[in-house]
């Protein structure tokens, strides 16, 4: 079973509900294929430039230049090239990272300074996933394809939001996206004693769930300054987090039985 | 010798658009016979990601010698400076006047190291 923890808005709290801090055993580069051009055989045509919808080539009058950054690996320049100028080799984006906490697995996945697309790491860890257990997948902020991506295919999703009006208004576009990808969706709302109710009034209007309130508490803060899970230092926190463990079980066997 | 400004319209009367990737009209500038073509740059608005390698490719393609605009990003101006073309920055005020005073030879082309880098790009272009 795939989880997905998301949020519209960014500092929401996903990382702190989904995961521990984790030592790393081991790590694997992440690569995409970009183009690679041969000045002798290129003839200065324009017709990979003009076929790569992302910009990442132009043609000049030296030939073409290559902005592999913006490049997302589909190959179809190789494909336009009247001249077969152009290979394909591999690019080292980022890495995915193995590692433990007790007995959990984690898997981290890390985009290299100055890349543009998380996509494809994102892509490499989900590849990587168990078969077998529960995987919670801790995504990106917003609804930008490195969340899609993370979204895709999951068997519920836990969307955390906070009652402020950015809270509200993020949560609503990532509302948009779960129903986009026909993902079973319910919310726990973070800081939930802060702000004000159109959270709640929302989730009721849209016939979502709320599985979990989280109050505002310094002592969450301070454990997870020290490193330490909130489950294991806050009174409470832990009875809500087998709450919502219950919850995700439960609504697993009605999916299966449904 | 031909010239493309950034403008926020599309004649000689509109401001010369401060974004060389995101501007909305390419005003294409002939010296020798004073002619003005406008170019929509919708492509480049529009675009997600690679706004100025798109517009680079445009006034590349329309054969001009130099661009006049307020600034150029590092992907744009290593696409221009790769095909010949001089970038001149820190344009600003009407593009009438800023063809004015480009014919009297105010502006200086900026150099590649007045150009903002992405931390990598070096390496990159090492390894290209």
């Amino acid at each position: 079973m795939e989880v997905a923890i998301a949020s519209g808005k960014g500092g929401t709290g996903k990382t702190t509900v989904a995961l521990r801090r984790p030592s790393i055993e081991g790590s694997t580069p992440v690569e995409v294929m970009v183009p690679k051009i041969d000045p002798d055989r290129c003839v200065g045509c324009g017709a990979c430039a003009r076929f790569c919808r992302f910009h990442a080539l132009a043609c000049v009058k030296d030939g073409v230049l290559l902005f592999p950054e913006l490049c997302h690996g589909c190959g179809g320049c190789s494909l336009v090239c009247p001249e077969s100028a152009i290979a394909e080799v591999p690019r080292t984006v980022g890495v995915v990272e193995r590692g433990r906490s007790g007995s959990l697995g984690f898997i981290q996945g890390r985009l290299m300074i100055g890349e543009a697309s998380a996509t494809p790491v994102v892509r490499a860890i989900k590849r990587g996933l168990p078969n077998d257990g529960i995987v919670v997948l801790d995504a990106p902020p917003g609804t930008s394809c490195p969340v899609l991506e993370t979204l895709t295919g999951v068997d519920h999703l836990i969307l955390i939001t906070e009652p402020t009006p950015f809270g509200l208004n993020d949560l609503a576009l990532a509302v948009e996206a779960a129903r986009a990808l026909e993902l079973p969706t319910s919310v726990i709302v973070n800081r939930s004693d802060v702000g004000d109710g159109r959270v709640v009034e929302y989730c009721a209007r849209e016939g979502l769930d709320i599985w979990l309130e989280i109050p505002n508490d310094r002592a969450v803060a301070e454990a997870y300054a020290r490193g330490v899970l909130p489950a294991e230092a806050v009174d409470g926190y832990r009875d809500g987090v087998a709450r919502v463990a219950e919850r995700l079980l439960r609504a697993r066997s009605e999916s299966v039985a449904g | 010798m031909k010239a493309a400004v950034t403008a926020t319209g599309g004649d000689v009367s509109s401001e010369v658009d401060p974004r060389f990737g995101r501007a909305r009209w390419f005003l294409i500038v002939d010296t020798e016979s004073d002619a003005v073509v406008a170019i929509d740059n919708s492509v480049g608005v529009e675009a997600g990601h690679g706004a100025g390698v798109a517009s680079a490719q445009t006034v590349i393609d329309q054969g001009v010698s130099c661009v006049l605009t307020g600034h150029c990003g590092p992907k744009a101006f290593r696409a221009l400076e790769a095909a010949g073309i001089d970038v001149l920055l820190g344009v600003s005020g009407s593009v009438s006047s800023a063809i004015e005073r480009w014919r009297k030879g105010e502006f200086k082309a900026a150099s590649a190291a007045a150009s903002p880098r992405r931390p990598n790009e070096d390496k990159e272009r090492e390894d290209a």
